[in-house]
């Protein structure tokens, strides 16, 4: 599904320019569920932005559902984000002004599909993230955990062929963060590639890969030995 | 277009204009300043229009007034100070020789004190040919103007101002076949009529007889008082008066450079003088209504700039939830289109108000303003004017929201 071949980022820094990414491959298939860890700095946000389609790569090649990624305008690049990825941020980044149906509707408004039926399939989303009742709030009147299931419903309702969580936890306490990571294993096993970044070993601990980055390489990337649900 | 109908782009619309009421309905108000300034000053401009052609109206514009006077050079024998007269051969001679004319009304002018029963006043008494009705339109509210038949048999019958039958016949009384005496001679009253404002007489009104019967009875032989004479339509009327003057000037033996032997009054020039007062007023308010419209305009591109700054945030998401750049610019632009036009067409609509008190307060006889309208055209010009800045505005911010990368527009907090 996804496939990097000896990608590489730097970031201009004033005259210099910061080498973030150095030479990673990384192959995640099909209905896989990876965390990426590592702490701050090593490189984790950049690589999602790279995969998320938000920022281009130096050198390396991209594929995502086997297209390589080269060139690309906003336009296109918008259409396959669309089309292909669903987000799931930190900070929830659901608009404030629109209520959660029509957060989860946005979404399906760029992809052009009318008014009704957006509303049927938004509805049927946050009915599969338990917030149906709660589909005429406003953000500002939903808990955090609410919210981030609110930001789930939204990257499923295109049906991507990947969600991109980038610390999906960050903002939750330690309860919440599991019922959203529960969220986010349900979606995989109804066959969803699920890509996490995140630098809590717990959270982590919940996947079934965990790649670990440091200082723009990969130093780490196995399989998690799946202990009995507590 | 689908998406201008789309309820979700006005509802994204509505929504950010509601998150700065105050804000854009400041900048709302800068537009409609200029727009209502723009209407208010184009309607005044077209009262004062108005009211100018209403005082000249009844006149043919392009008319020229020419008179004796004595003569300021000696020539040919004669001694300098030679009274000059006007005559009836001369008037043949002017049609004969000068090239354009439409009419040349010869005209005799006194005052005389005319009586009916117990009232009596003085007024300007004017010997008349029909075709003075051509060239200075008389608005008869009873009877006619005269006639041919008048002049040939030299008829005692006169046509009167309204004025003068204020003054000298009771309030319900019908002046026409009634007589009235004017230096002891019984005229009937054949007319009356309306005077506009400029009138060629005093403030009394004027009484206008046949120019025959006037010779005869003021002993004026075969003399003209003074001639107006109206030029063709695409004939230069001061061209017209220097040529008139200088055929004068050679049939009365006068030098050809006195300048004081005939008067003349050119109603065309001080026409064309009002007429480029005008123009320049129009000129003068579409610069200051554009250019105010122009300034909240600018206003309204800013307080774009300053929401799509603030919205960066959200501007992001929607780019990474697939949002194409000119889904984003598109919507931006609209918004910029729909401030303005709301601002154009509430200015349109209190300049009009605006122009309707005015005419309220301002209408009557002697006002300043007459019927002070901006036509539907105008209107058009300045909405399309409108919307094409307001499109041109709205790149600006649009493009400013298109041009920060999403991922920087995310992490924007």
């Amino acid at each position: 599904m996804i496939k990097i071949e000896k990608l590489h980022k730097s970031y201009p820094i004033g005259n210099d320019s910061l080498h973030v990414l150095k030479g990673l491959d990384l192959h995640i298939k099909e209905g896989e569920f990876v965390s990426i860890m590592g702490s701050s700095g090593s490189g984790k946000s950049t690589l999602l932005n790279i995969v998320g389609l938000l920022d281009g790569h130096d050198s390396g090649n991209y594929y995502l559902n086997g297209q390589l990624i080269e060139n690309l305008d906003e336009k296109k690049a918008a259409t396959l984000r669309n089309k292909f990825l669903g987000f799931v941020f930190q900070s929830f980044n659901l608009i404030s002004y629109k209520n959660a149906l029509e957060n989860v509707a946005l979404p399906l408004y760029y992809k052009g599909i009318n008014r009704k039926e957006r509303q049927k399939i938004a509805l049927q989303y946050l009915d599969k993230v338990g917030l149906k009742n709660w589909a005429n709030h406003l953000p500002s009147e939903l808990s955090g955990g609410q919210k981030q299931r609110v930001a789930i419903a939204r990257a499923l309702v295109t049906q991507p062929k990947v969600v991109l969580a980038d610390e999906p936890t960050g903002a939750l306490d330690s309860s919440t963060s599991h019922s959203v990571m529960e969220l986010l294993k349900e979606i995989n096993r109804e066959g969803m590639t699920v890509f996490v970044i995140t630098h809590e070993e717990d959270i982590a601990a919940e996947t079934d890969r965990i790649v670990r980055l440091k200082d723009g390489v990969i130093i780490s990337d196995e399989k998690v030995i799946k202990k009995a649900t507590v | 277009m689908k998406f201008l109908f789309d309820k979700d782009t006005w509802q994204e619309i509505y929504s950010s204009v509601r998150k700065n009421k105050l804000r854009t309905g400041i900048t709302i108000i800068g537009v409609m300043w200029g727009i209502f300034l723009l209407i208010v000053l184009l309607g005044a401009a077209r009262g004062m229009e108005n009211g100018f052609n209403k005082l000249f109206g009844d006149f043919a514009t392009n008319s020229v007034f020419i008179w004796a006077q004595s003569t300021s050079k000696p020539f040919k024998g004669f001694q300098e100070g030679k009274r000059l007269t006007l005559k009836m051969s001369d008037l043949q001679s002017i049609k004969n020789e000068i090239e354009g004319l439409e009419f040349v009304v010869p005209r005799h002018q006194s005052q005389a004190l005319a009586v009916n029963n117990f009232k009596s006043g003085n007024f300007g008494i004017f010997g008349d040919f029909p075709e003075l009705d051509k060239v200075s339109k008389k608005n008869l509210v009873y009877g006619r103007f005269i006639n041919d038949n008048d002049i040939k048999e030299k008829k005692k019958v006169c046509v009167i101002e309204e004025e003068i039958y204020k003054q000298l016949f009771d309030k319900d009384e019908f002046p026409i076949g009634q007589y009235i005496k004017i230096n002891d001679i019984n005229y009937k009253v054949v007319g009356m009529y309306k005077e506009g404002q400029i009138g060629s007489g005093g403030p009394q009104g004027n009484i206008h007889i046949p120019f025959t019967t006037f010779q005869q009875v003021y002993n004026r032989g075969n003399t003209i008082g003074w001639l107006m004479i109206t030029g063709k339509p695409g004939y230069d009327i001061t061209q017209i008066e220097s040529d008139v003057k200088l055929l004068l000037k050679n049939l009365h033996k006068v030098h050809p450079q006195d300048n004081r032997a005939f008067g003349s009054f050119n109603l065309g020039k001080e026409i064309a003088k009002v007429t480029g007062f005008l123009l320049g007023m129009q000129f003068l308010t579409w610069f200051v209504g554009i250019a105010t419209l122009i300034a909240g305009i600018f206003a309204i591109g800013n307080i774009l700039l300053i929401t799509v700054k603030e919205r960066t945030k959200e501007i992001g998401i929607r780019r990474a939830l697939g949002a194409k750049p000119w889904e984003i610019k598109r919507q931006i632009i609209l918004e910029s289109v729909f401030l303005t036009s709301i601002a154009g067409a509430l200015g349109i609509i209190f300049g009009g108000l605006a122009l309707m008190a005015l005419d309220a307060y301002n209408s009557g006889e002697g006002s300043v303003l007459t019927n002070p309208t901006v036509d539907i055209p105008v209107i058009l010009i300045a909405s399309a004017i409108l919307i094409i800045l307001g499109t041109l505005i709205g790149l600006i911010p649009a493009q400013t929201a298109v041009s920060i990368r999403p991922i920087e527009a995310l992490r924007e907090e």
